[in-house]
């Protein structure tokens, strides 16, 4: 007589594959594993034949080859015989430099109109709420055409500064000049200046704005030093010495003093001929695209910072009245640094976005990334797959970087507890 | 005695006096104002200021807005009636163009059909957005997907059909297939019947219908679709179905399973990296490189997908955000009632999470809304890429404000009260003590 043996307890069986807790897990991710490498797979095998059907192998040859088309407002050396590759950077760069002209515009407006929200005035407020709204609810796009179609129709043309009685005039002590085309600043300039340096043969470096940063930081370095001594003396004798004057001193006379060493002055702008000459040439697009994000994300950043102060409560306020603060310093003292931990992580997602809306400057004719690599370099070169990946990398290198620094930042001001 | 005493005091009151009324510079207007305005020499210079301020804005905005130029059919007529210069609006643009500002070039004898799209959008949205809506009105919210589609791009009525059927089957399937084999299998098997109904079946026995039983309407095309009815069917596709996919995302990001957080992760953060420009560019020029060869699909599908997939990023941060928020308890809780995942999601987690979520869901759908103006850089004829065509007529080249004013106001009404009904439902779901 033959018996046969139970299955064992606890042996492996194919069912607990999905009736067990323990492995069900596994399976249901080697499952989307599966799925996924099979999706990711049947993409790259359709990309790559369609690729071949078109005779359009990937090759990034293509940004060595010159690019053939102007660039009217950059930051770098360029010109039409330069390479894509180039015109990519002055791209970069654009992107760039509208995405902090932006973000610096944007938090001072923003955090000037959040706290004016909050204000006791009614009017204000309502000023400031109906600012808010307005910008918040139309779309980013059309408030960049938008504002290029009032700088180019409300501002006078270069030709109505000429003549005896012109129309128009520079404004400000004759230093700037708004014209139709764009806007006229002045450029600093120097008459014994340092020249410039040049890295790896790419682009050239101000030695002159080198060794004023060098110096004015430096100063304000020495300046942080000397209230550092201040609070020694305050933590020990309970009194303040008076430093800033000293202070001041510290940081403006050693940056003066360079200036003049270098003989510094201001590059007016000129008019020669049909248009203005010397000073420094911000395009239309340029300051279209800047006001726009500007003002835009300015609403967003306006309601995080009153969310943030109203986020503070009351008893903050009253504690520092108790304390004999006076009230006028209670918000920069008490109320903003502790909202700040409750701005920053928003704030870092609007600079962000700020920095992503750029990308909107092709509406206006901006060169920025947009416009180069994925704009008229794809046109020409008829290279979609390469210049629209490096494109988007780009901007996801851009926001990782933000996030990273903004993070490190935010883990600086975060409540120490215990 | 007590005659006598009482008179040692010259006066006894024996009623109340009747109440006074606080003085006037408290009460009333001229209260308000003083206490809101010339609370101090510093707020009554500002209040002046203020009003000053508002009075400049006013006094440019208002002439040229109430300008007598309704009804001229070019811009020179209207420089006529206003008396030369910018000193007036030029409405007559609008008068002329709204039809197309609204409906693009879609056919005009079948205007009914995006009208009646709308209409039914809102009744759909009914039994959704308000509870006082009879909860029949679902399967109209249910079937309108497939019921505007049809409406909007017309062809044969069994396409939407087909398409709705692949969700019955699925559900039938994971139904009875989750009693014999448990309900894991079940919704795989389900979920595979569905998509291989529509890969392979849907479009050929779609058409294999279509031609025995010839019930349908006028197609119109894709390149016909324009204004704000493209805004609103791209925005009203993002958003409806971006926030289930959000959902998944996120609770794909906050499950345990490693493999499966590391890919919601991947997905969330790459498409929130990048700009949607550059997935517009994607859908435009890349997505017939990724697909099967001969593959074409319309151009507002590949936009619609693009859009969601980046509306969807931003929405499971929002529910990420939400279930964060969300104290371990709830969860706790949930274990110990012996919930499954699912159920304990269903039930406990996801009510509360969205709860809080609200305000961040409905900027994001107002977000969506507002970045369809996009599909205008890939050429697209939304509003705005219409005023470009509209101030290339030579009888209103030259126009801008009358427009880009008129686009800005459909605009802020749309997405403000949006942001309205989102503080209502705030309101209505209120369930704190405060």
């Amino acid at each position: 007589m033959t018996t046969v043996p139970d299955t064992p307890q606890g042996s492996f069986r194919l069912s607990m594959l999905i009736y067990d807790t323990r492995y069900r897990s596994m399976t249901i991710q080697i499952i989307a594993l599966i799925g996924f490498l099979l999706l990711v797979g049947w993409l790259i095998n359709n990309t790559l034949y369609n690729l071949a059907t078109l005779g359009k192998p990937i090759d990034f040859g293509f940004l060595s080859e010159p690019a053939g088309y102007d660039i009217n407002q950059r930051l770098i050396e360029y010109n039409s015989q330069s390479s894509h590759w180039r015109a990519s950077v002055v791209g970069l760069l654009n992107t760039l430099l509208v995405a902090v002209l932006g973000c610096i515009t944007a938090t001072v407006i923003g955090v000037v109109v959040g706290v004016l929200r909050l204000s006791p005035n009614w009017l204000v407020a309502r000023i400031m709420t109906v600012y808010v709204e307005i910008f918040r609810n139309v779309p980013v796009l059309l408030w960049i055409v938008f504002t290029m179609a009032i700088l180019i129709e409300t501002l006078p043309a270069p030709s109505a500064f000429r003549g005896d009685d012109p129309a128009s005039t520079l404004k400000l002590f004759d230093s700037m000049a708004f014209t139709n085309r764009g806007f006229y600043i002045p450029e600093p300039l120097f008459t014994r200046g340092l020249g410039d340096i040049s890295v790896g043969g790419a682009f050239n470096i101000s030695l002159n704005l080198i060794a004023f940063l060098v110096v004015f930081v430096g100063s304000l370095l020495i300046a942080r030093r000397v209230s550092r001594k201040a609070d020694a003396v305050q933590e020990q004798t309970g009194l303040r010495p008076r430093t800033w004057p000293q202070r001041l001193a510290i940081i403006i006379l050693p940056s003066t003093a360079l200036l003049i060493a270098l003989g510094f002055y201001l590059g007016l702008p000129e008019l020669k001929g049909f248009n203005f000459g010397g000073g420094i040439y911000m395009r239309n697009s340029l300051i279209a695209l800047w006001l726009a994000l500007s003002l835009y994300t300015a609403a967003f950043i306006a309601e995080i910072v009153r969310a943030g102060i109203l986020a503070i409560s009351k008893g903050q306020t009253e504690a520092a009245a108790a304390l004999g603060i006076k009230p006028r310093r209670v918000m920069s003292l008490v109320i903003l640094p502790q909202a700040l931990r409750v701005i920053i992580p928003p704030l870092i997602s609007q600079y962000l976005n700020l920095t992503k809306n750029s990308s909107l400057a092709i509406a206006v004719g901006y060169m920025d990334l947009t416009g180069t690599l994925m704009g008229i370099t794809l046109n020409q070169t008829g290279r979609e797959l390469e210049t629209v990946l490096m494109g988007m990398l780009v901007y996801l290198t851009i926001s990782l970087i933000i996030s990273v620094v903004m993070n490190w930042y935010n883990e600086s001001v975060k409540l120490r507890e215990r | 005695m007590s005659d006598t005493h009482a008179e040692t005091v010259a006066f006894v009151r024996d009623t109340m006096l009747e109440q006074k009324s606080p003085p006037v510079t408290l009460i009333g207007p001229i209260g308000w104002a003083r206490a809101n305005l010339f609370s101090g020499p510093f707020n009554t210079i500002v209040s002046v200021i203020s009003v000053l301020f508002v009075a400049w804005v006013l006094s440019l905005i208002l002439p040229w807005v109430f300008s007598p130029t309704w009804n001229a059919l070019s811009l020179s007529e209207c420089r006529e009636i206003v008396g030369g210069g910018h000193g007036g609006a030029c409405w007559g643009v609008i008068r002329e163009r709204w039809l197309q500002l609204v409906f693009g070039f879609y056919p005009q004898e079948l205007y009914w059909r995006p009208i009646l799209t709308f209409v039914l959008l809102l009744a759909a949205l009914a039994p959704v957005l308000f509870t006082g809506v009879p909860k029949k009105m679902l399967w109209l919210s249910a079937a309108f997907p497939f019921l505007g589609a049809w409406l909007l791009w017309g062809g044969t009525v069994w396409m939407p059909l087909a398409a709705a059927f692949g969700f019955v089957l699925g559900f039938l399937v994971i139904r009875y297939a989750s009693a014999l084999t448990g309900p894991l299998i079940g919704l795989i098997l389900g979920v595979a019947a569905a998509l291989l109904w529509w890969a392979f079946l849907a479009v050929p026995v779609a058409n294999d219908l279509g031609r025995l039983i010839p019930l349908g309407l006028e197609s119109v095309t894709s390149r016909e679709f324009g204004g704000f009815m493209l805004s609103i069917t791209i925005g009203v596709t993002a958003i409806g179905v971006s926030l289930p996919l959000g959902i998944v995302l996120a609770l794909g990001r906050q499950s345990d399973l490693f493999i499966v957080k590391s890919l919601c992760v991947g997905f969330i953060e790459f498409i929130r990296g990048v700009p949607l420009i550059t997935l517009l560019f994607v859908a435009s020029t890349l997505l017939n490189i990724f697909l099967p060869p001969g593959t074409t699909f319309d151009i507002i599908l590949r936009v619609m997908i693009m859009v969601t997939l980046f509306a969807a990023a931003y929405m499971a941060e929002v529910v990420r955000g939400g279930l964060a928020a969300l104290p371990k308890g709830q969860y706790e809780a949930a274990d110990a009632l012996g919930l499954d995942y699912w159920k304990a999601q269903r039930l406990i987690i996801m009510p509360q999470a969205l709860k809080i979520s609200i305000p961040g869901i409905v900027s994001t759908f107002i977000g969506v809304f507002k970045d369809t103006t996009l599909v205008s850089i890939i050429g697209l004829l939304d509003p705005l890429g219409l005023s470009n065509a509209i101030r290339a007529d030579s009888a209103w080249n030259g126009i801008v404000w009358e427009i880009y004013g008129f686009i800005a106001l459909m605009f802020f009404v749309f997405c403000f009260s949006m942001s309205r009904y989102s503080m209502f439902l705030e309101r209505k779901l209120q369930t704190g003590h405060h």
